[in-house]
């Protein structure tokens, strides 16, 4: 095994403190600026409030590849809300401020990150308290110049390895990352699923014969139940488009939508400890 | 008449290098769900050019089935308009199915069934790509599902009917600019959830690696057969070679051969829609950045934050705010030169070609007869220009029709004087 985790980094420290209390991490993903930057805000901090451990604030995209229609829908109305790189930076100050104890993420397609300038991304997402990316689309081999980056500021690369990631690739993928290995379970994009299916089991025991770093499931988890049966076998649990939903379905009811997203943060919440 | 055939062309380019780069651009900026099957399409891919099996399969294919060679015409009143320079016309829309898309389609067809899988995807924009795909698929028993933008379903209706007598499922993409750029997401999007079973038979020189290169490797064929019959039928080298690009495929398959020839013009011809300075537009090159789109770090039309920006085009085929990557290094090597081309300019060329020379271009292909147009004005009468004729115009004459008022207007009265007086 040729890495270690990161012990210094925050998200490193709040995986490990769940692991302490025998029980699987809580991350939960909403993307900044829907409905509102400010009501984002609120949304993202409910999430926290509920039971996430983790979050991670979705940096929405023109062209959202890998995502299904839930989170296109939430994409497009924070684009056509006007939503910028900075109003998400902002999103992620305000959380890391409000909640110290929670590691906040932020997860994006790699254009705008390119766009913006990879060092001047890193070094503006670590100041405002931002503990590491997700680029899905950015795979190990083009990744080399955003690490650089990510190391000389502090934060995490979580790497994202699918079921059809064979045994050598998953060495070489699990190498590159820090703070956790992101596992999909399932080969698809994003969405709600009945079921989680047998892929993810699997794949989290070949990920970790490549490594020390904790492995966490997410793609189409939703319910506590499915929450609880991962948690069986992950070190973390990462639910989105649920969230995403939840917010849609409660249209301009504000006060609502964090209700229910709450609620289901919390229903979630008992589920990673049930294992 | 060439003699070269797939076993020489394919495997004769010396770029990319091993990570897809052409210079800067290129690359590939996956998911990593999609990592194995794309490296297996380019192992495969090296192991079916080196085997005579399959090139010589894909030649047979190209000559009995597709009609290759295409022929080379000459365009004597059309020249006229175009300072008397000579214009030649590299006859890809007599191709089956009526475009260069299916050179890259029937390669990447026998790709296909190399790697055992039974079912492709692809999108499409003008429906050529989609039409050749569905043809290909009827042809070797694929299933097949045809990806186009809503906006693309409507202007390119006849497309669409073609597609499914083919046999193949034509999704209408509503999310985004309902166009090309939106088509690929929604490909992309199946190709993650499907790709033990399919293959997704990526219709231009864009996307991740080895799609710019395999796919240019496919249309070579076009610029490896003009090059020898412009030698024939003129004695030497044409000055300039002059293609549209959207993606960029019909564009790379006529100028690779040519890229060592220093003295000719590699010209490519973008959509400018309402004008490159209007925001309607999708000229790519001329006014996009740098950046990642659709799997390669190519030019892309992008606001400051790194969102695409909707393209515009009259055009399906080239509204497109990406482009090849292997343009893009041309561009900035100085090797080709790229132009923009508004739609007016290539609704009159469309019209000018059906009405000299008794040929209607599809109307992505105007925009490369209007280039050549300004070009012979500029090089003048002893110039030969070669142009990429990428596809034929039925498709496009409900959009012709609108633009000129071909339609008997439902008063009574007749449009054909308008016709005359045109737009
Ligand atoms: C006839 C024709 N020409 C050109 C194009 C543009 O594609 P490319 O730039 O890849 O040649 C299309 C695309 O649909 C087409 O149908």
């Amino acid at each position: 095994m040729a890495n270690k985790p990161n012990e210094a980094s925050k998200l490193s420290g709040i995986l490990a403190a769940a692991k302490a209390e025998n029980r699987a991490a809580l991350i939960g993903y909403l993307p900044g600026g829907f409905p509102t930057v400010d009501g984002g805000i609120r949304a993202i901090n409910a999430l926290i409030e509920g039971g996430c451990d983790v979050v991670e604030v979705g940096l929405p995209h023109s062209d959202p590849v890998l995502d299904g229609a839930v989170i296109q829908t939430a994409d497009d109305i924070a684009l056509r809300g006007g939503v910028r790189i900075k109003d998400v930076l902002r999103t992620v100050q305000e959380v890391a401020t409000a909640h110290p104890e929670a590691a906040v993420l932020v997860m994006t397609y790699w254009n705008p990150v390119d766009r913006y300038g990879t060092a001047r991304f890193a070094a503006d997402l670590a100041a405002a308290g931002g503990a590491g990316c997700i680029l899905p689309d950015l795979p190990v081999e083009e990744s080399e110049e955003w690490r650089k980056a990510a190391d000389e500021h502090g934060l995490d690369t979580v790497f994202v390895v699918a079921p059809s990631s064979k045994d050598p690739r998953l060495a070489e993928v699990t190498a590159a990352g820090s703070g956790f290995v992101y596992a999909a379970a399932v080969m698809g994009v994003t969405g709600t699923r009945n079921q989680v299916g047998s892929l993810a089991e699997d794949l989290v025991a070949r990920t970790r014969a490549t490594t020390d770093l904790p492995v966490c499931v997410g793609l189409g988890v939703s319910t506590a139940e499915q929450a609880a049966e991962v948690a069986g076998f992950a070190d973390g649990v990462i639910v989105g488009s649920a969230f995403v939903k939840r917010i849609l379905e409660a249209g301009d009811d504000e006060a609502a939508a964090l209700d229910a997203v709450r609620a289901l943060a919390g229903d979630l919440a008992a589920g990673v400890r049930r294992r | 008449m060439s003699d070269k055939s797939a076993k020489d062309y394919l495997p004769g380019a010396q770029v990319p290098d091993a990570r897809g780069y052409f210079g800067a651009y290129g690359g590939r900026f996956i998911p990593e769900a999609l990592v194995a099957a794309v490296e297996q399409v380019a192992e495969e891919y090296e192991k079916a050019k080196a085997d005579p099996a399959f090139t010589a399969e894909l030649d047979a294919l190209l000559k009995d089935y597709t009609g290759r060679p295409s022929p080379l015409t000459d365009v004597h009143r059309f020249s006229a308009e175009a300072g008397g320079a000579r214009v030649l016309l590299k006859r890809e829309d007599l191709n089956h199915t009526g475009s260069h898309k299916i050179n890259n389609v029937l390669g990447q067809a026998l790709l296909t069934r190399r790697m055992g899988k039974t079912r492709i995807i692809a999108e499409t924009g003008a429906g050529q790509h989609g039409v050749a795909t569905a043809t290909a698929c009827a042809l070797f028993g694929f299933d097949c599902t045809i990806y186009m933008g809503e906006v693309d379903t409507q202007r390119q209706a006849l497309n669409v009917a073609r597609m499914r007598m083919l046999g193949a499922e034509v999704v209408s993409v509503k999310s985004g600019s309902r166009t090309l750029k939106d088509a690929i997401n929604e490909a992309f999007r199946d190709w993650v959830a499907n790709v033990d079973s399919t293959h997704y038979l990526f219709g231009t020189v864009a996307g991740p690696h080895p799609f710019p290169m395999m796919v240019r490797d496919f249309h070579r064929v076009i610029g490896v057969e003009a090059r020898q019959q412009v030698l024939d039928r003129t004695g030497r080298l044409p000055d300039a070679v002059v293609a549209c690009v959207g993606g960029g495929s019909n564009a790379m398959g006529i100028f690779h051969e040519f890229i060592p020839d220093a003295g000719v013009r590699l010209i490519g011809c973008e959509a400018a829609g309402e004008g490159a300075d209007t925001p309607k537009h999708a000229a790519t090159l001329t006014k996009g950045d740098p950046g990642v789109l659709h799997g390669s770090r190519t030019y892309v039309l992008q606001d400051e934050d790194g969102q695409t920006i909707e393209s515009h085009s009259i055009s399906a085929g080239l509204d497109y705010p990406g482009v090849g990557p292997e343009h893009a290094w041309l561009k900035d090597t100085g090797r080709a030169e790229y132009r923009p081309v508004t739609d007016d300019a290539a609704m009159q060329a469309l019209r000018l070609l059906s009405r000299t020379e008794g040929i209607i271009p599809a109307i992505e292909s105007a925009h490369a007869l209007a280039g050549a147009l300004e070009l012979g004005r500029e090089l003048g009468p002893e110039a030969t220009i070669l142009v990429s004729l990428s596809g034929r115009g039925d498709k496009d004459m409900h959009t012709a029709a609108e633009y000129f008022g071909l339609y008997d207007d439902p008063a009574g009265g007749s449009a054909h004087d308008a016709a005359h007086g045109g737009k």
